[in-house]
């Protein structure tokens, strides 16, 4: 698969200061991205899967520009959204939107969930006032939801239909890319499964482009076409999801793989939990942040940070992984 | 017999809009270390169950209005309040999805685990460090002087929840509660937790009641399971027989709809269409009966009761589902 890529990330980089003492001064630097480069190709969905704190959350919004980059690119169609200018990331997001974890706080409670699914096409003046009523409508029914339910509040609404709101005012400019952050972590499993499904047939209806950010494991393995995997702000694994879960490369991964509980007793392992917790982005281990946690860690993986490289030696399937013994494993 | 027997419990909550039905007409035991999952979705009754047990429940606005919590053949329902506290942690112990909860922001770890050593085993001095520097041992924690002498906020997720379990431990409790204990961890720090409840139900014979929304730790940790649905138990039973032979169109439907490896989006996911009943106005009948494929007239009008359907296997249904072919 070669097709252009719809969206490009070069180097990309967020660093916030730490500040301190009495004069507020600079004390030290989160390095909450480092270095992150990945091609998103029209119509697919690149889940980005790690741990809290791993950055991925912050990989989303930087490229969204709601958080400024610290260096790097985040080409649209040869768009640079990291420098460009308000009114170019005005019209920009018209074709890149997001769609947030919580539906609860990410829904102003004193707007009617009408209101808050036309506000985007207020804010780009997008129709006639005739034309946004009927687009709402439009886009209720696409989430399934009764377009009679639009004078109700947030608050009226369970989850699941709050989180159907969140799509459809997403979805209102029609956009073509979806960065969507965790936006099935806080329902329960059954209401879980309405809002995937509703996803992958917005995806093939709508031909939409998905970085779909997630935690769980099994959600990322059910929606993904391709999966990146980061740990302490870099990318360490990314490739096809079928690659990634039947043949992990990298030892995080596969003991982030391991670490899932496994839906039927039958099943049960006797397995030694990976060791330790993930070290402060603050002061990020030397070479190979994996390195103090890693079974297989040796001189090299302390001294030098590793590139991403070819999983395969007989020819690039676009499996990548950072590990500087992927090759004996 | 039952270390932990709960009967007919049954606890509500009196809001603006009336009274909610959180937990109606409850049983379950708890046999001497075992561990007993409670699963069920957000708004079942899980927590209200546990909280009831402890006696935890503030009232008001709850309320337990009936029901026996048999602890070792005592009904904990009946007995004294004052005489609660020292059954919890001594005897029961909880441990919460949140341990800043249960986490004082402003004492060191030392100082809190301390004090408990000190009003329960009148253990203090040297006597106490070393009986801390062990049960941070027990429950993993390698440089334990090094945490004694931290406070709550300086540490992780995971390490304060190693905290509350030691802290839980150090009674020696016959009984621990655990209600979500790793949901708000990371995926590995949750395999870690889990393996430690576990090494700890093998080491010192200490049952376990954990709550959980979450079938895989069910699956990877429980011995028994009962699965709740508004404020009811739909059905009981071993953890095997419950992932291989549900009886329960609910239980089927939950494990339907878990993400297996290997699925992807070409094939849709099972999902269980509609929503639970308001609590504060049950329906008549079956409480799944509007989302159940099943339902027959009978499931609208008469509520099942929890009966035996094979040895130590209980539901909630008036036409269960047939044991699949082995």
């Amino acid at each position: 698969m070669k097709a252009a890529a719809l969206v490009e990330v070069r180097n990309l980089r967020k660093h916030y200061p730490v500040r301190g003492g009495v004069f507020g001064r600079q004390r030290d630097t989160v390095r909450a991205v480092e270095d992150v480069s990945f091609l998103l190709h029209a119509g697919e969905t690149l889940g980005l899967v790690g741990e809290s704190g791993c950055g991925k959350s912050t990989l989303g919004r930087t490229m969204m520009r709601l958080e400024e980059p610290t260096s790097g690119d985040v080409l649209f169609e040869g768009r640079n959204l990291a420098s460009a200018s308000a009114a170019e990331l005005f019209t920009l997001r018209r074709d890149v939107q997001m769609i947030f974890q919580d539906p609860y706080s990410s829904l102003n409670p004193r707007i009617t969930i009408g209101e808050a699914v036309r506000e985007p096409l207020d804010i780009h003046r997008l129709g006639s006032a005739a034309d946004r009523r009927a687009r709402v409508d439009e886009l209720f029914e696409a989430v399934g939801l009764s377009p009679t339910v639009q004078e109700r509040y947030p608050h009226e609404f369970s989850g699941g239909q709050r989180q159907r709101v969140g799509i459809a005012r997403g979805l209102a400019l029609r956009p073509r890319v979806i960065v969507a952050d965790e936006p099935v972590s806080a329902l329960d499993v059954s209401v879980q499964g309405q809002v995937l499904n509703l996803l992958v047939q917005l995806q093939r209806d709508l031909g939409l482009t998905y970085l779909f950010i997630s935690h769980d494991l099994s959600v990322v393995e059910y929606l993904s076409d391709r999966v990146a995997v980061m740990y302490l702000g870099r990318i360490v694994e990314i490739g096809k999801r079928t690659s990634i879960f039947a043949a992990p490369a990298h030892p995080y991964t596969r003991a982030l793989l391991e670490s899932v509980p496994i839906a039927d007793p039958r099943k049960r392992r006797d397995r030694v939990p990976l060791q330790g917790e993930t070290p402060s982005a603050v002061h990020p281990p030397s070479g190979c942040a994996f390195h103090p946690r890693c079974p297989l860690a040796v001189a090299v993986c302390r001294g030098e940070v590793p590139a991403l490289e070819s999983v395969r030696t007989d020819g690039d399937d676009g499996h990548l992984t950072a590990c500087h013994r992927h090759d004996e494993i | 017999m039952a270390l932990l027997e709960v009967e007919d419990l049954c606890t509500v909550f009196h809001t603006e809009d009336g009274v909610v039905h959180a937990v109606d007409g409850v049983s379950f035991q708890v046999e001497a270390g075992k561990i007993l999952g409670i699963v069920g979705e957000s708004g079942c009754g899980k927590s209200v169950t546990a909280m009831s047990v402890m006696r935890l429940i503030p009232d008001p606005p709850g309320r337990i209005e009936s029901g026996r919590v048999l602890w070792k053949g005592r009904d904990l329902l009946a007995v004294d309040a004052d005489e609660m506290p020292q059954i919890r942690g001594r005897e029961i112990a909880m441990i919460f999805q949140d341990p800043m909860t249960s986490l004082n922001p402003v004492f060191t770890i030392g100082k809190q685990l301390g004090e408990v050593l000190d009003r329960r085993f009148d253990l203090r001095g040297a006597a106490a460090d070393e009986r801390m520097v062990e049960v941070l041992g027990h429950v993993g924690i390698a440089d334990a002087e090094q945490r004694l002498s931290q406070y709550p906020h300086e540490l992780s997720g995971g390490m304060k929840q190693r905290i509350m379990i030691a802290m839980a431990l150090m009674c020696r409790p016959d009984l621990l509660i655990a209600d979500e204990p790793t949901t708000a961890l990371d995926v590995t720090v949750q395999a870690q937790i889990l393996h430690l409840m576990k090494q700890l139900q093998q080491e010192f014979g200490t049952a376990i009641v954990l709550i959980t929304h979450d079938m895989g730790v069910v699956a990877e940790t429980c011995d028994d399971v009962v699965v709740m649905y508004a404020g009811k138990v739909v059905e009981s039973c071993g953890v095997f027989e419950l992932f291989v032979a549900p009886r329960h169109p609910y239980t089927r439907g939950l494990l339907d709809s878990i993400l297996r490896p290997g699925r992807s989006k070409a094939t849709p996911v099972p999902t269980i269409e509609g929503v639970v009943p308001s609590l504060l106005q049950p329906p008549a009948g079956c409480r799944f009966a509007d989302r159940c494929a099943r339902a027959v007239a009978q499931c609208h009008q008469d509520e099942p009761l929890l009966a035996t359907v094979s040895d130590k296997h209980l539901v909630a249904c008036h036409l269960p589902l047939e044991v699949p072919p082995s």
